[in-house]
């Protein structure tokens, strides 16, 4: 019974590693490396760079799963007119975000904020790894616990142990 | 307890399957629209015929706005219902005409027949932005006040105006009703 458990196991804990390894490789998959051709002029190359990063990190309402720099879609071409308009403007990137978020929410960020409603989409994973690998700590504790000397029998359980034993060997 | 614990990861998967079931049913384009209760923002502009429309021209009771553009296929579809509604004078309809240009718009309404009170002209899609706007079509319901009561994005069929408009609309007229 123990070396069945301690078996068990290990097997299982391989089994998350790689879907652990899998899960990660997809999460740091590049999203888009495509961008639309900016004709936007700025005076500053600090200017031009924040405006890539916004439009690279904020995503197309309309397409759902392309950011804004990568979109063609007429609501994403618009709203990186007002991203260059903004920055021109003396905006901060957080006045941006602001703006952004007021009239789109959370879902115009790839990465959104940290929020009351936004707490489980970012700690959901952490907290079912945590309970997850909980549970196959206190799993493997118990198995390995298990000691087979503790385990007295009388005669009448040893004599329906040979059976059931029995029974197995012939199915 | 010995039994509990044993079925309890059957009990956590069994749960978290359902959750995840229902997920790929949802639909993901229907977003909460950020400006449900809230004022219609300003605007200045004209409507599609040249004549200058602001927030005070807006109906002075519960309206629809329907973000609409003679370019969009799905307008087609729920065109049909808005003209019923403008016909049996259910609701005045207040169009945006999002990202167009005021010739098409016009020569769109000539063909198809116009349900519109009248229709904002917004063709840099500047207002739509205002307004969480992704693409038209989309619907909002506004009260007499001018705040935002309720969002439809898609097209609005005489399914969607059974199941969803009626209801809500119903509600918020029961709610003014008790107001006054």
């Amino acid at each position: 019974m123990t070396t069945r458990r301690l078996h068990f196991f290990p097997a299982n804990l391989a089994a998350l590693v790689l879907f652990t390894a899998a899960a990660l490789a997809m999460l740091s998959w590049p999203t888009s490396a495509l961008s639309q051709v900016d004709t936007f002029e700025f005076d500053t190359e600090v200017q031009q760079q924040r405006f890539r990063t916004l439009s690279n990190e904020l995503r197309c309402p309309m397409c759902q799963n392309t950011n804004l720099s990568g979109s063609t879609g007429g609501v994403a071409e618009d709203l990186r007119r007002e991203i260059h308009r903004m920055i021109m403007a003396g905006w901060s990137d957080q006045e941006i975000q602001q703006f952004m978020f007021e009239r789109y929410g959370d879902f115009i960020f790839y990465r959104p904020r940290l929020r009351a409603e936004t707490f489980l989409l970012w700690f959901g994973p952490l907290i079912f790894l945590v309970l997850g690998a909980a549970a196959a700590i206190a799993v493997w504790r118990k198995a390995r616990s298990f000691d087979e000397s503790e385990v007295t029998l009388d005669d009448a359980e040893k004599k329906r142990l040979q059976s059931l034993l029995g029974d197995r060997r012939r199915a | 307890m010995n039994r509990l614990t044993f079925f309890l990861p059957v009990v956590v998967f069994v749960a978290l399957a359902g959750l995840l079931w229902r997920g790929l049913y949802l639909n993901p384009r229907e977003l909460p629209s950020m400006l449900i209760d809230k004022p219609m923002p300003a605007f200045s502009l004209s409507t599609i015929d040249g004549q200058p429309v602001s927030n005070a021209d807006l109906p002075e009771s519960l309206f629809l706005l329907n973000v609409w553009g003679s370019y969009c296929l799905p307008c087609l579809v729920e065109h049909p219902t808005l003209m019923r509604l403008a016909e049996e004078g259910e609701i005045p309809v207040v169009g945006i005409n999002y990202k167009d240009r005021e010739e098409l718009a016009l020569d769109w309404l000539q063909t198809n027949g116009n349900p519109f009170a009248f229709s904002i002209s917004d063709n840099s899609g500047r207002f739509g932005i205002d307004l969480g706007v992704y693409g038209a079509p989309e619907t909002y319901i506004v009260d007499k006040d001018g705040v935002i009561r309720y969002r439809h994005v898609s097209v609005l069929d005489e399914t969607v105006w059974q199941e969803d408009f009626l209801p809500a609309i119903a509600e918020l007229r029961a709610e003014s009703g008790a107001a006054q």
